[in-house]
């Protein structure tokens, strides 16, 4: 361990607003990233699911 | 050959009689170069330090706003798909819409660009290197542009479209180009610039016809 | 060879790719997870403290790795474009599309903890230094090839012309480079160096590799999870997709 408290490794040696602004930025967007696209996947998985309900009714209709 | 003269003659004749959309492109350089001074202040010294960047953005954007007329009417009334399926090799029927193109709009701004370089108070050797940098310059953005172009055809909000692929693909052309006029300004050679820009423009030259022709057939299918 | 050849192309309809990608990118969000953990252990509890910088420095972590993922990204990009015109597979266009929005997210990065490196380091938010003006060039790149992907309806040109513009784009990239480049040295701008001054001490430099690596399995995971919605989106009419979806 090389830092002497917590309270030093929060403050970066005075940078901290800069060094922890940087990766909460990163978490930040990679979270998006993230939600985005399993709100993706969950639309695409629902356009086939209707896709297949309107086939299947279609069928279904003599 | 003779298709290329063919397109180009044809071309040609069909912008001649739309002469006001030639001349939009042109007065926009003018209007742009206007604009700077009113922006920044009258200074001399300052006017002439920044011309060489202003000059050549306002070409630039210029001939960035003429791209729209390149494939966009041919394409509209089934023309272009006619040169596709003729036996011409269609980069070479391309080469020949550029060179038009190109004879409409970039030429008549670096044959203007001298008015404007006295606007901006530049002195007679570094109008001439000014000119000729865009004389080179100008064929290899429309070359560039012709690419992106091809690849908006049809598609909405085409025109910002166009401008947001194409500008940092002319971002070379930019730097050697004013580069060039700077270095004359400050008194140093241009030679390297404007070979580098003359190797640019070979390149787009050979390349972009190639790649433009390929763009068009995707937006035929 | 033939055997070999057809056994790869197997794997390129949309199909095969689904369940391959769906078994895959745990795999590689796994080993991200595995790889930040231990890069960010050793550069936050391992390396030292720069003697030019003080602990500021330690945001390269992040910076230069998202750096080499938003130019590899396009990279892969450019490749999956260049597989997708020489075999014409479906798959090649549906990959390139996946991959865009994460390599625009490490260029965006990339920017952003730049300027946080850079306020404290060298007084000013923005430097025109060679590699943050190409690394902001390339940020138009990517969104180029987002906005033009957007705007056509048909999938298939959306790929093709999205497919060529990223082989045009990533033609040009050492030459844009080379140019700002120029442009740069001849204006004497700054020039902002990761090294600068100090050497790169090992455990730094070992973070630097560890936060790269997992960046890279993070953009792979990323972009095979993608797919799949991608895939089902423009494969929702296929019998295979309904079977899957019901």
């Amino acid at each position: 361990m090389i830092w002497e408290s917590w309270e030093a490794f929060w403050a970066m040696g005075g940078y901290g607003l800069y060094v922890w602004g940087s990766y909460a930025v990163v978490l930040g967007c990679m979270v998006v990233e993230v939600v985005l696209a399993r709100a993706g996947q969950r639309a695409s998985v629902r356009a086939a699911r209707d896709l297949l309900e309107q086939e299947t009714a279609h069928d279904a209709t003599p | 050959m003779s298709a290329f003269m063919a397109v180009l003659q044809r071309d040609l004749r069909l912008a001649l009689r739309r002469k006001g959309e030639v001349l939009t492109a042109v007065f926009f350089f003018v209007v742009v170069a206007t604009l700077f001074p009113l922006a920044i202040g009258p200074e001399p010294e300052t006017l002439r330090k920044i011309a060489p960047g202003i000059l050549w953005v306002g070409a630039m954007l210029a001939s960035l706003l003429s791209l729209g007329r390149l494939f966009a009417p041919d394409y509209q009334d089934g023309s272009l798909e006619q040169m596709a399926l003729s036996q011409a090799p269609l980069p070479v029927l391309v080469a020949a819409k550029v060179t038009a193109h190109w004879l409409l709009s970039g030429l008549p701004l670096t044959l203007l660009s001298p008015l404007l370089a006295l606007q901006f108070g530049l002195d007679a050797p570094t109008m001439g290197v000014l000119w000729l940098s865009l004389l080179v310059g100008t064929p290899l953005l429309s070359f560039i542009g012709a690419v992106g172009a091809a690849l908006t055809l049809g598609v909405r909000g085409g025109e910002v479209l166009l401008s947001l692929l194409v500008l940092p693909l002319y971002i070379p052309a930019l730097v050697f180009g004013s580069g060039a006029v700077e270095a004359q300004l400050s008194g140093l050679e241009y030679g390297a610039q404007m070979s580098i820009l003359m190797a640019m423009l070979l390149l787009a030259g050979f390349f972009g016809p190639w790649a433009c022709a390929l763009a068009l057939r995707i937006a035929l299918e | 060879m033939e055997n070999l050849r057809i056994r790869w192309f197997q794997w390129a309809a949309p199909q095969s790719f689904y369940p391959l990608a769906g078994r895959l990118w745990p795999w590689f969000a796994a080993l991200a997870a595995v790889l930040t953990l231990a890069g960010m252990y050793l550069g936050f509890f391992v390396a030292p403290t720069d003697f030019q910088q003080g602990e500021g420095y330690r945001i390269i972590f992040v910076h230069v790795p998202a750096s080499w993922m938003s130019m590899l990204i396009y990279l892969a990009m450019a490749f999956w474009a260049f597989l997708g015109f020489t075999f014409n597979t479906r798959i090649s266009g549906m990959m390139t599309q996946a991959l865009a929005p994460t390599g625009a997210m490490f260029t965006f990065l990339s920017l952003w903890t730049g300027a946080l490196w850079g306020k404290p380091m060298w007084g000013t938010w923005w430097v025109w230094d060679a590699r943050l003006t190409s690394e902001l060039i390339l940020f138009f790149l990517y969104m180029g090839y987002i906005a033009l992907t957007s705007a056509i309806d048909d999938p298939r040109r959306a790929d093709r012309a999205g497919g060529l513009l990223a082989l045009v784009g990533a033609v040009n990239v050492p030459i844009i480079y080379f140019s700002v480049k120029w442009w740069n040295t001849l204006h004497q701008g700054a020039s902002v160096s990761v090294t600068k001054g100090s050497s790169m001490a090992q455990t730094m430099l070992w973070a630097m590799l560890l936060m790269a690596l997992a960046f890279w399995a993070y953009s792979i995971a990323m972009a095979l999870y993608r797919v799949r919605g991608i895939i089902l989106q423009r494969e929702r009419h296929a019998r295979w997709v309904q079977e899957v979806v019901a």
